[in-house]
C-alpha cells in the first residue's frame, strides 16, 4: 500500500509550523525591523502549523490514496 | 496516482528553481507583462494538452514522447527528437545549476567556511557549481518516477509556504499593487497597453510576436511535446485523470505570477540601498559601494565572475544582475528563521528542477538511444548500469552548460533560446501528426531538420540590442537588431516553427502515407472519441477548460 502523499506533507508542515511559531515566541524580539515590525515567524509559523494539521487530518481520514481515487470514479 | 497530485506535479516539474529565479528575474527586467508567459504562455496550451493531446499520449500507450514518434513515424524521427530532448534536458538542468551556483553565493552562505580556509571568494561560484552537481548525482541515483513526483508535490507547498510571506510584506511596504503602478514606469505595469509597437514596451516585442512566437509556438510546443511534463499526466490512473491532469494544473498556475513576478516588481519599486554596509551588517569594498550607483531598486550591476569587474554591454549601459532579484528580496524582509523558509524553498525548486531533467534525460538515452541503437536485447541489469553512468555523464555536461548559462544576465532568455531550437519544430511535427492522417515519416523527419535549421540560420542573422555577436545571435551576418533577447527568441521561434510546419506538408505530398489501419490511436480522425457523459459534471475535462479559460480572460482584462 502506498502512502498517502498528504501525511509527509502535514507532517512537514507542522513541524516547520511549530519552529517557527516556536522561535517567534521564545527567540529574540528585534529582528523585526526588516519585516516592518511584525513577528512573521511567529504568524507564519501559526499558519504552517494549521495547514500542516488540515492535511494530517484529511490523510488519516482517507486510509490510503489508491482507494481514495477509486472510490471516486 | 489521483489527478491532484499529478497535477501538482505537472507545474512542479516546471517550477524548478530556473523558473522562480527566472521569472523574478523577467519581472524586474520587463515588468507585469512577463505574466504573458503564464496567462498567454502556459494556460491556452495546458487546457490544450487536456482536451485534445492526452488521448493520443495516455491512449497509445508510449512511454515517451520519442516513442509515441517512433508509432506515429518512423525511428529516425525518434531518435531526432530522443537526441533533441536529451540535449535541451541537459541545458534545463546546467541552467538549474547556475542558479543554484548564484544563490548560494549571493547569499554569502560560503563566505564565512571560506575565509577561515584562506580561499579566495572567487571560488565560490565554482565550487558550489561541482558540490551542486555531486548532491544532484547522489539524489539522481536514489530516485524514481514515483519518488520523484511526491517531492515535486512537497516541493510545490514549501514553494508558496516561502513566497507567499515574501510578496505579502512586499506589498504591504511599497503600498500594494496602486503603490507599484505609482512608482514604475507606465509600462512596466501593464500587460497589453504597450503592445501595439515593440518600442513601447520593456519586453521589445509587438502583440503579433507576442500571441504567435510566446502564446502559440513556444507554448504549445513546451506543454504539449517536453516529455519531462507530459510525463507527470501519463502517470494518472485512468484517462480521465490523465486529461483532467492539465486542467488542474492551469488554476494554480495561472496565480503563479503573483507568487514569481510580483518579487521582482516590488525589487524595482524600493529604493537603491546606499549604504557602507551589506545586508548581513559586513563593510563592504570602496569598489563595491562604488558600483553601488548602477542598481536599480535592489537590483545590483552584474559582475564579472572571473575579474570581479561591473559589466557594461556593447553600447556603454551598464547590465544589471536581474537573476538577484529573489534572492535579495529575501535578504530583504526575511529575518532569521523565515529566511531559513525561503532558502529551503529554493533550495527544494533547484534540486527537484534538476533531478527531474538528469531523470528524463536518463530515461531517454538508455530507452530511446541505447537500448533502441546501441545495443538492444541484453540484460535488466546491464540497462540498469547504463543509466546509472547515463546520469554520472549527464550532470557532469550540466556543468557545461551551467558555465554557459553565466553568460547570460537572465536566464530565461536562454531557457526560451533553447525551447525556440528544439520545442517549437517538434511541436509543427505533433500538430500535423496528430491532426493529419496525410503526413508521413519522412515528412518529419525534414520538417524537424529544417526547423532547427531555420531556427539555426534566424538566430545567427539577428541580434539582441547591446550584445556582442556570438552565443547571443549575429554569429553569421547582423541582418536585423532586436530590442530585446526575449524578441529574438519569440522569432526564432516562430520560423523554426513555421519552416516545419511548410517542410512538413510539401514533403508529405510527395511521399507514400502510412496505411490508416496503422494510425488508429495515434491520429484524431482515426481514434475514437473519449465520452465524458459518464462523469459528473464538474470533472468533464470540457467544463474545466471553459472555467479555466474565463478565469484566464477575466486575468488578462485586470492587467491590460
Amino acid at each position: 500500500m502506498r502512502m498517502d502523499i498528504r501525511i509527509p506533507i502535514g507532517s512537514m508542515f507542522a513541524v516547520l509550523g511549530l519552529l517557527l511559531a516556536g522561535y517567534g515566541a521564545l527567540g529574540p524580539h528585534d529582528i523585526y525591523e526588516k519585516s516592518l515590525g511584525l513577528n512573521v515567524n511567529l504568524g507564519w509559523g501559526v499558519v504552517l502549523l494549521v495547514f500542516g494539521a488540515i492535511m494530517l487530518y484529511l490523510g488519516w481520514r482517507t486510509p490510503s490514496a489508491d482507494k481514495s481515487s477509486t472510490a471516486s470514479h | 496516482m489521483p489527478a491532484w497530485v499529478c497535477g501538482l506535479a505537472f507545474i512542479s516539474a516546471n517550477l524548478g528553481a530556473q523558473e522562480v529565479i527566472g521569472m523574478g528575474a523577467s519581472g524586474a527586467k520587463y515588468g507585469i507583462a512577463t505574466s504573458h508567459f503564464y496567462w498567454i504562455g502556459a494556460i491556452p496550451a495546458m487546457v490544450f494538452v487536456g482536451i485534445f493531446m492526452m488521448p493520443f499520449y495516455y491512449g497509445s500507450k508510449a512511454r515517451s514522447v520519442p516513442e509515441y514518434l517512433r508509432f506515429r513515424f518512423d525511428e529516425k524521427t525518434r531518435a531526432l527528437n530522443a537526441i533533441a530532448f536529451a540535449t535541451m534536458t541537459l541545458f534545463s538542468s546546467g541552467i538549474s545549476m547556475y542558479a543554484m551556483a548564484r544563490l548560494i553565493q549571493s547569499l554569502h552562505l560560503l563566505d564565512g567556511v571560506f575565509a577561515r580556509f584562506g580561499l579566495p571568494q572567487t571560488m565560490i561560484f565554482h565550487v558550489s557549481v561541482v558540490a551542486s552537481a555531486g548532491i544532484v548525482l547522489a539524489y539522481v541515483f536514489l530516485g524514481g518516477l514515483t519518488s520523484a513526483i511526491y517531492n515535486e508535490v512537497l516541493q510545490f507547498f514549501l514553494i508558496v509556504a516561502g513566497f507567499f510571506p515574501l510578496v505579502w510584506l512586499g506589498l504591504r511596504n511599497v503600498g500594494g499593487w496602486p503603490g507599484i503602478v505609482q512608482k514604475l514606469p507606465h509600462a512596466y505595469t501593464h500587460a497589453w497597453e504597450g503592445l501595439r509597437s515593440a518600442q513601447t514596451n520593456p519586453l521589445g516585442v509587438e502583440w503579433f510576436g507576442l500571441v504567435m512566437g510566446l502564446g502559440f509556438v513556444l507554448s504549445f510546443g513546451y506543454w504539449c511535446t517536453d516529455f519531462l511534463v507530459v510525463q507527470r499526466a501519463m502517470a494518472a490512473d485512468s484517462m480521465g485523470a490523465a486529461r483532467r491532469t492539465p486542467l488542474i494544473a492551469a488554476i494554480p498556475k495561472m496565480l503563479f505570477p503573483f507568487l514569481v513576478i510580483l518579487p521582482g516588481l516590488i525589487a524595482i519599486s524600493l529604493p537603491v540601498q546606499n549604504s557602507a554596509k551589506n545586508m548581513f551588517g559586513q563593510t563592504l569594498s570602496p569598489a563595491a559601494i562604488e558600483q553601488q550607483k548602477y542598481s536599480k531598486g535592489l537590483i545590483p550591476i552584474k559582475v564579472d565572475e572571473s575579474t570581479g569587474n561591473p559589466v557594461f554591454d556593447h553600447d556603454g549601459r551598464p547590465v544589471l544582475d536581474y537573476d538577484l532579484a529573489i534572492p535579495n528580496l529575501l535578504l530583504y524582509y526575511f529575518p532569521t528563521g523565515l529566511l531559513g523558509l525561503g532558502i529551503t524553498a529554493l533550495l527544494a525548486s533547484f534540486m527537484s528542477g534538476m533531478a527531474g531533467n538528469v531523470t528524463a534525460f536518463n530515461t531517454v538515452f538508455t530507452y530511446d538511444i541505447y537500448q533502441s541503437y546501441i545495443r538492444s536485447g541484453a540484460t535488466d541489469a546491464h540497462y540498469l548500469w547504463v543509466g546509472r553512468m547515463t546520469t554520472v555523464f549527464g550532470v557532469v555536461l550540466s556543468i557545461v552548460t551551467a558555465y554557459m548559462a553565466t553568460r547570460f544576465n537572465n536566464i530565461m532568455d536562454m531557457l526560451q533560446l533553447v525551447f525556440a531550437f528544439v520545442n517549437a519544430p517538434l511541436f509543427a511535427t505533433f500538430l500535423l501528426g496528430m491532426f493529419w492522417k496525410r503526413t508521413t515519416g519522412h515528412a518529419a523527419f525534414t520538417g524537424l531538420l529544417t526547423g532547427t535549421l531555420a531556427a539555426a540560420l534566424h538566430q545567427g542573422m539577428t541580434i539582441p540590442a547591446g550584445a556582442v555577436p556570438g552565443l547571443k545571435g549575429g554569429w553569421i551576418a547582423i541582418l536585423h537588431t532586436y530590442p530585446s533577447e526575449m524578441a529574438q527568441n519569440f522569432w526564432t521561434a516562430i520560423w523554426a516553427w513555421s519552416a516545419c510546419f511548410v517542410i512538413t506538408i510539401l514533403v508529405s505530398l510527395v511521399t507514400k502515407p502510412h496505411p490508416e489501419k496503422d494510425l488508429v490511436g495515434l491520429v484524431y480522425s482515426l481514434t475514437p472519441k473519449p465520452d465524458d457523459s459518464e462523469t459528473i459534471w464538474y470533472k468533464r475535462p470540457a467544463v474545466l477548460a471553459c472555467a479555466v479559460l474565463a478565469m484566464v480572460v477575466a486575468l488578462n482584462l485586470i492587467f491590460r
